[in-house]
């Protein structure tokens, strides 16, 4: 009996599973870590709304780094170090395994969880979390990262976050847009700002607590910063022409933007605090999409100055610009990785439009995606994976992609045409 | 269709270089991309001379939407009969103020596509402005690709998507 209830336990976590995020691992790492995620024991009476261990598995799957032992596989359900026998988990392959209980005390919950090697028998790392039933997912990410960065050494992001923006067609000229902020996998969307006019770039501040966008409510565009936690903004920049494409720098205090109110596109940079505008390029022709280096000195930018859309720097101190990019007739919209080695841009061939990145090192480029219409990349912190915006049917759905373009998921996509997704910070 | 691409690239190069060094507009010129399949701008056949153009009567048949080829910001010369006859009621009205709303197709980054639909806006005023009206009773909105009027992903879709409306 107990068998049938935990079989249909798992069947319907497979079902919501299946409902939420579909994982397609393209390619895989040549050889992905076995780890085995124990189911986590609970002693309490009412069954918990989430499935940490769940959590933690989908986590580590998603990396494509790994491959996750499937729970019909388990012999055993060890939740702590007496019921586990490393001999069993050897035999079916596993390198390492995470195990883990939940109590209940009065109402507070407590998350144990614990990391072991399975061939040299230790405990690399173990942990309790104070949680209550309604942040189980939120634990599930935080063990996750504390997992990843254990067993590769880079710095977990499962614990971020991404805001996006969907469109919908009510009525033939009624439309519905909506800023949303989710979990990095997709979970717990949320509407940040809802609009019958387009929202467009949404951009995090780098300590994760405010966002800029570009919303066109009073019918012309205008840049907004809102704050998270009260919801509250302001309105920073509402010239004649166009407001658009905020970009925080590192240090918070200036956001680079594009105004057309001399004239053409031009990439300014705005102190937050004097309020003071700075005009950084000088061209006829376009300069948009800025993106800062990470170091704060430069800011890389889309300028078709050649002819066509190319990807170039600018170097604030100097104001030197140089071109990036010189592979295909359309390049734009870059954004880099945070050791700034590597540009992710949307790249142009034979009609299509794809997400490639370029070894700013060795000049080399890669196409890492093949759909049709693939745009917006933005980077996890970590650097570990590209989320992007690309096309299903007439749909707007996003993706991932790792940045060696050996792991591809779609998130679970929302109501409307989704776009635009902007990954946070590490919060 | 790639060779063709390059062809409409290159124009939009010049077109760019010669837009940058001219304030005058640059409605004269045929359309270089021929065979285009943009919808014709729904022009009435109105010439200068059979209309009085000076109140919101006579606008009223005019076309306001006004359409563009692939990457290009050329006002299309079929355009240029309306966009004169709205110039004359502008003229003949200097409190009147005209919105000229860019769009671009979906295909490109959005915040580029911004910029292109601004550059569109942008000459389709330019035409207003030659023939008098004053740059004060025009604004440009450009929403780049945020409000395509048909959703779809083939060249029928874009082509009605590269456009200008006009909006008193």
């Amino acid at each position: 009996m107990q068998r049938i209830v935990l079989f249909v336990c798992l069947f319907l976590f497979s079902l919501i599973a299946r409902a939420e995020l579909t994982v397609e691992i393209t390619q895989g790492v040549d050889e992905p870590t076995p780890v085995a995620v124990v189911p986590f024991s609970w002693s309490g009476a009412q069954a918990l709304p989430e499935d940490v261990a769940k959590v933690v598995s989908d986590d580590l799957y998603r990396s494509g780094l790994f491959k996750l032992m499937p729970r019909e596989n388990m012999l055993s359900f060890p939740s702590d170090r007496s019921s586990l026998f490393f001999r069993d988990w050897r035999i079916s392959g596993s390198d390492f395994i995470v195990i883990g209980r939940i109590k209940d005390t009065e109402g507070q919950l407590t998350v144990a969880f614990e990391l072991y090697d399975i061939l040299k028998e230790e405990r690399i790392l173990g942990e309790e979390i104070k949680a209550s039933r309604n942040n189980l997912r939120a634990v599930g990410h935080y063990i996750s990262d504390k997992v990843f960065e254990a067993l590769t050494g880079v710095r977990g992001a499962f614990s971020t976050r991404i805001v996006y923006v969907t469109a919908k067609q009510l009525s033939s000229s009624k439309h519905r847009y909506r800023l949303m902020l989710a979990d990095s996998d997709g979970h717990n969307p949320r509407t940040i700002l809802e609009s019958k006019e387009p929202i467009v770039s949404p951009a995090w501040s780098r300590d994760g607590s405010k966002l800029a966008y570009v919303s066109f409510e009073s019918g012309r565009p205008a840049i907004y910063i809102q704050y998270l936690a009260t919801g509250k903004r302001e309105k920073v920049q509402s010239f004649r022409g166009l407001n658009g494409a905020p970009a925080w720098s590192p240090d918070g205090r200036q956001l680079a933007l594009v105004l057309s109110k001399d004239g053409n596109p031009e990439i300014y940079v705005l102190d937050l605090q004097q309020r003071r505008l700075n005009r950084i390029t000088h061209h006829f022709g376009i300069d948009t999409e800025p993106s800062w280096s990470p170091d704060g000195q430069s800011l890389i930018f889309t300028s078709d100055r050649g002819g066509q859309p190319q990807i170039y720097s600018i170097y604030l101190p100097t104001r030197d610009v140089t071109r990036l990019t010189f592979e295909g007739r359309y390049n734009a919209r870059g954004r880099l990785t945070q050791d700034g080695r590597f540009l992710a841009m949307v790249h142009q061939t034979n009609g299509s439009f794809h997400i490639a990145v370029q070894d700013l090192r060795t000049g080399r480029v890669d196409l890492l995606t093949e759909t049709f219409m693939d745009e917006s990349p933005t980077i996890a912190p970590n650097g570990s994976i590209i989320l992007y915006a690309t096309q299903e049917g007439i749909r707007g759905v996003l993706s991932a992609v790792s940045l060696d373009g050996r792991v591809k998921f779609r998130l679970p996509s929302s109501d409307g045409d989704v776009r635009e997704p902007a990954w946070s910070p590490f919060q | 269709m790639r060779a063709m691409n390059i062809g409409k690239a290159a124009a939009l190069a010049l077109t760019v270089v010669w837009a940058a060094g001219c304030s005058t507009t640059n409605t004269t010129d045929t359309d270089t991309m021929g065979g285009d399949t943009a919808p014709a701008t729904t022009t009435q056949a109105v010439s200068d001379s059979s209309m009085s153009g000076t109140s919101m009567a006579d606008v009223k048949n005019l076309a306001t939407v006004f359409y563009f080829d692939f990457d290009q910001t050329q006002v299309k010369p079929e355009a240029v009969a309306a966009l004169r006859g709205h110039a004359k009621y502008l003229v003949a009205n200097p409190s009147a103020s005209v919105v000229l709303e860019g769009h671009a197709d979906e295909r490109g980054t959005r915040e580029y596509n911004m910029a292109l639909g601004e550059r569109r806006a942008q000459a389709i005023a330019r035409v207003l402005t030659v023939n008098g009206v004053s740059s004060s009773q025009i604004e440009l909105v450009s929403f780049g690709e945020e409000k395509p009027v048909v959703m779809g992903h083939n060249e029928s879709s874009w082509a009605q998507n590269r456009r200008v409306e006009l909006k008193y």
